[in-house]
């Protein structure tokens, strides 16, 4: 393809969207992986969500006993 | 499955993980029929092969002030219902819509040289877009800021809505003012000035840069609710070894 006397113009702006597209990429793909790994980290050290968390087990009811041993 | 229930932001992460795979295809595939489309176009009879510039010109314009538009939208989100993945979109939108509108602005003026003889003039279209820029970039300082994120989301609410008197500025200043820069001749009430043979190819990359603004903004989102998550449990690690 022949640009012409304006191929220099074409090819840079071309060129500049492709640099700041691929900024645009790497940036969010490097601050999730950031992410991710420091999430890793908290959570190896044994903290955890509050909605990540399982349910807690209802404490037993005390035994009320037969009510047939009462005095 | 409701709009409500995608608000969540747990279900709203592990729906578009589900999403995204599939919105990196459809952008992939958008620009390989775009680039085709925009290979074959042929030259203006006036303006020659820099029409081709055109092709990432304009779109990037159209995001950049979309993203105004989205992070306008999640203001009143974040002002008037206060829900936390309204604040999440409006930040993650912001170096987004700033690096399409640094796009427009270097392309713009790389077409410009050319076609106009200068690289830059001050009139009411460019200065607008410049002024937009700014905007951004002092909307991502504001983020940046202030450490309390529910804070920071007021903050940069007010100021986005504000800023959004900018756009009507932007797409009405070829018409208020004599300006250097052509008028409207894609979205005009009329139907559009372009031949088919331009303006075909001009939508396929629309399309295209319209799915990438899509795909980067929910990645952008998830990663957010993600630093959120972070901070959160940060500060319960915090806490807990200050109370021990």
């Amino acid at each position: 393809m022949d640009f012409g006397p304006y191929a220099v113009f074409i090819v840079t702006a071309y060129a500049a969207a492709a640099v700041i597209v691929a900024a645009l990429v790497i940036w969010i793909m490097l601050d999730r992986r950031r992410l991710v790994r420091a999430m890793a980290d908290v959570e190896a050290q044994g903290l955890s969500r509050r909605s990540g968390r399982k349910p807690q087990e209802k404490p037993r009811d005390k035994p009320e006993g037969n009510p047939e041993d009462k005095p | 499955m409701s709009l409500i229930d995608l608000a969540n932001p747990s279900r709203f992460s592990a729906v578009t993980a589900r999403v995204l795979p599939w919105l990196i295809v459809a952008t992939i595939l958008a620009f390989a029929v775009g680039g085709v489309q925009t290979y074959f176009a042929p030259d203006d009879y006036q303006q020659g092969a820099t029409v081709k510039i055109m092709f990432i010109h304009v779109p990037a314009a159209w995001l950049g002030i979309a993203a105004w538009g989205v992070m306008s939208a999640a203001a009143l989100g974040t002002l008037v219902w206060r829900h936390p993945l309204a604040d999440v979109a409006a930040k993650a939108a912001a170096p987004i819509g700033a690096a399409f509108t640094l796009m427009c602005l270097l392309t713009g003026s790389l077409w410009g040289r050319p076609m106009w003889g200068t690289y830059w003039v001050w009139d009411a279209r460019l200065t607008s877009v410049l002024v937009l820029f700014l905007l951004y970039l002092g909307v991502i300082a504001l983020w940046h800021t202030i450490d309390d994120p529910t804070l920071a989301a007021r903050a940069a609410a007010v100021f986005t809505l504000v800023g959004a008197i900018n756009i009507p500025i932007i797409k009405f200043s070829v018409e208020w003012w004599n300006t250097l820069h052509q008028g409207a001749s894609v979205f005009r009430i009329g139907g559009s000035a372009i031949h088919p043979s331009i303006l075909v190819p001009l939508i396929g990359m629309l399309t295209a840069f319209t799915l990438l603004f899509l795909t980067l903004h929910l990645a952008a989102m998830r990663n957010e609710i993600l630093r959120r998550r972070l901070r959160t449990m940060l500060l319960m690690k915090a806490d807990a070894a200050a109370r021990a």
